[in-house]
């Protein structure tokens, strides 16, 4: 009886051995995010200052078209091929310029790039670490040499921001790097802040582009929405923006203080911590397992027996 | 009687006896349907090698997993949990009773696997790269995929080396008639010397028997690996979605997907280790097993129970109740999942139909295809991007994962009339045995 009750209490114990593998440490949720590293490269782009010449675009694509895999996208009333026209962020395109009009008379630009977050939840899930954040300039930076394309990077970013290329046979994600292989090695400025004729993009350490941010914000607090997006959206972004018009508006998300990645890698983390849960799981099924069959085959045996000696046995 | 009589072995060489061959014609009308569908599939494959992913699929920036990682994987894979739900009963919770069953479910799981792990070679972009996951330079423990990447592959091995024994009873007993045949017509042609090639047939034979009882005394450690492994990259597939908390919608958002993912698949696993057993006994004509059906059908509502109480559960503690009776378009496939799981589970609280096999195969049916809409709707459904974002499968796409299935089912039923998969049939083993 005793050895029945110890085998019933290592089932259980088996089960919920499984459960701890799967059940998530909702308790743990909600720890705060470390303080954001603000010696990182961003950028500050104020809508304000922006005149939709799209400088940055064409900078974009003529200084990384090779090296990042970008194209020229043609517009359907354009068969020469005269402009390059594309309506969104593309696997041909890294940044991109829109018009958000919200009245007649109220409306403001708006530049898409990678935010470049401070806890990137695209590399958080790569499978094979094909995207990669920088530790010194906090880049966060795609390898296409080692991704396999599985798109995981799309599914987590919260702004949409990675692409892939649909068209093509042997296809690649395309995001924004700051020119970490381009622009930025040779001059020491991502290309499209480089180019800007009105001092719309400002490329610098996060620090400073905080500092330049709030500094606007208290000279001219009628001109703009007194918020800086990025600084804490998702446990803050190296990417910054000000605008006169809700962010909301401009097709920026609104979110909250803690980075997607730290509630998945609480959960992630507490149940394959040091490997122990799995191979505490294994070890006990397989004592389980083992016990059952020798006990299988012992019964069997007997049955065998009572087989071959059972004549008297009615059938 | 017989029933009681007989007690199935495990590890000994008398456990292969619980399976048979079931002997009857392999190239049907059937065959050639499924077969028709498969070229179809390929071929759709082949267009999505040479003129990309965007040729042949409505996949977006926005939706970039479809109809493919959701049903080939997410929910293939679950449906493919036959032989894991299948293999806790009898090795775990010692009932061994149900071991004739195991090899048909190791089968079906070892096609589910395989074919999900090669559906996700068609939707990755760069398959070629693919390598990384065995460079541990490039490991990376914290993403959901690298475990689930990992573990499938490792499982859909172990299913294989589970299903090694059918294949060498049948290298040990088969006279190889096909193939004498086969030389005998086509003899001295494609360079093949009859003698010589029987000969290594023969060999081949000997290796097998020789391989056996190895094989035997260490299955067990492979068949619980094959019990730890869905444990964990199934609940890896729930794990997937945590990170998409801004676009998931919050019904189905929660911290307990990879519990929820875990027990989804372990009563989607019996459920279909039910179908599977009633379709083949009706598409083989073979006898019903009624007694280890019911069996199975009497774990399923308790799994099932506590998968709805853990749902319920966090929707209450989440404060998200109100948006499950909104009976908007989120609620309506909330309250869809839910009742299909809940309608079969307390149909299956009743004794009297968990022994007809009408009532087995309709709640299985319910439980599975409120299991699977549960995945979808995690993956697919519950999935919104943002503004401007659409997805549905183009036909091309859906004829892909068509294809794909239609090659299971193919596989399963060629192999069951080659290898022996299915339970001996009672009458037969008395005709044998005395």
């Amino acid at each position: 009886m005793s050895q029945k009750s110890r085998r019933e209490f290592l089932k259980l114990a088996g089960l919920a051995g499984a459960g701890l593998v799967a059940a998530p440490a909702v308790a743990l949720a909600g720890h705060p995010v470390a303080g954001a590293n603000d010696e990182e490269l961003g950028m500050l782009y104020d809508a304000t200052k922006c005149v939709g010449c799209k400088a940055c675009m064409s900078a974009c694509k003529r200084v990384n078209g090779d090296y990042g895999s970008l194209s020229y996208e043609q517009a359907k009333f354009d068969p020469d091929k005269l402009w390059d026209a594309p309506q969104d962020l593309t696997g041909s395109t890294r940044t991109l310029i829109k018009l958000v009009k919200d009245t007649p008379k109220e409306w403001s630009y708006v530049k898409y790039s990678c935010m470049h977050c401070q806890k990137p939840s695209c590399v958080s899930v790569c499978p094979v670490a094909a995207m990669t954040k920088d530790k010194i300039t906090g880049i966060v930076d795609y390898n296409k040499n080692t991704c396999i394309g599985c798109r995981y990077c799309q599914i987590a970013c919260a702004f949409n921001i990675p692409k892939f290329q649909w068209e093509k046979a042997i296809p690649q994600i395309v995001k924004c790097d700051l020119c970490k292989n381009t622009n930025l090695k040779q001059k020491g400025i991502s290309a499209c802040a480089e180019v800007c004729p009105t001092g719309a993009i400002m490329f610098g350490k996060r620090k400073d582009l905080l500092a330049e941010a709030k500094k606007r914000l208290a000279e001219h607090p009628k001109q703009y929405v007194n918020h800086i997006y990025g600084e804490h959206e998702l446990g803050g972004t190296n990417h910054l923006y000000l605008a006169a018009l809700q962010f909301k508006k401009l097709g920026l998300p609104e979110l909250k203080g803690e980075a997607p990645a730290e509630f998945s890698e609480k959960i992630q983390h507490t149940i394959y911590k040091g490997f122990i849960a799995p191979i505490a799981l294994y070890s006990t099924l397989c004592f389980i397992a083992v016990r059952n069959m020798k006990k299988g085959n012992g019964h069997a045996e007997e049955q065998k027996k009572t087989d071959d000696g059972g004549i008297n046995e009615p059938r | 009687m017989l029933k009681n009589r007989r007690k199935p072995m495990m590890g000994g060489s008398m456990s292969h006896d619980e399976y048979q061959i079931h002997k009857a014609k392999i190239l049907t009308p059937a065959f050639w349907v499924l077969l028709t569908l498969t070229v179809i599939g390929f071929a759709l494959i082949a267009v999505r090698f040479i003129w990309g992913i965007g040729a042949v699929s409505n996949l977006s920036d926005g939706y970039p997993w479809g109809i493919w990682i959701t049903y080939d994987v997410a929910t293939g894979t679950a449906i493919a949990c036959g032989g894991y739900a299948v293999a806790i009963l009898i090795y775990i919770r010692n009932k061994m009773h149900y071991h004739p069953l195991i090899r048909s479910a190791v089968l079906t799981s070892l096609f589910g696997y395989g074919l999900a792990g090669f559906s996700v070679m068609v939707d990755v972009g760069r398959p070629w790269n693919a390598y990384n996951f065995f460079v541990p330079s490039q490991w990376q423990a914290n993403s959901a995929m690298f475990e689930v990447a990992l573990c499938v592959m490792a499982y859909t091995t172990v299913l294989a080396i589970e299903f090694l024994p059918a294949v060498l009873t049948r290298l040990q007993e088969t006279n190889w008639s096909r193939a004498r045949s086969f030389l005998e017509k086509y003899h001295g042609r494609f360079g093949l010397d009859t003698p010589v090639v029987l000969e290594k047939l023969e060999k081949l034979g000997q290796r097998a028997l020789w391989l056996q009882p190895r094989l035997d005394k260490v299955l067990i450690f492979v068949i619980v690996l094959g019990i730890t492994l869905p444990t964990m990259h199934q609940s890896s597939l729930g794990s997937l979605l945590l990170i998409a908390s801004t676009k998931l919608y919050p019904l189905w958002h929660t911290g307990f997907l990879p519990l929820l993912f875990l027990i989804n698949c372990m009563f989607i696993g019996y459920s279909i280790a039910i179908l599977e057993s009633i379709i083949s006994s009706y598409g083989f004509k073979r006898p019903f097993e009624i007694d280890q059906l019911s069996g199975l059908a009497s774990i399923t509502p308790y799994l099932t129970s506590i998968w709805l109480c853990v749902v319920v559960g966090d929707l209450v503690w989440r404060g998200q109740v109100a948006n499950a009776l909104r009976f908007d378009f989120y609620s309506a496939f909330f309250l869809l999942e839910f009742g299909l799981v809940a309608t079969g589970s307390l149909l299956l609280f009743s004794k009297k139909r968990r022994q007809s096999p009408r009532w087995l195969f309709i709640t299985a049916v319910l439980i599975v295809l409120g299991g699977a809409l549960y995945r979808f709707n995690v993956y697919l459904i519950g999935f919104n991007p943002g503004q401007g974002w659409r997805y549905f499968p183009s036909l091309a796409e859906l004829m892909i994962t068509v294809g794909i299935v239609a090659f299971e089912i193919l596989g399963y039923q060629v192999l069951v009339k080659l290898f022996p998969v299915l339970p001996r049939l009672h009458g037969h083993e008395v005709v044998e045995k005395v």
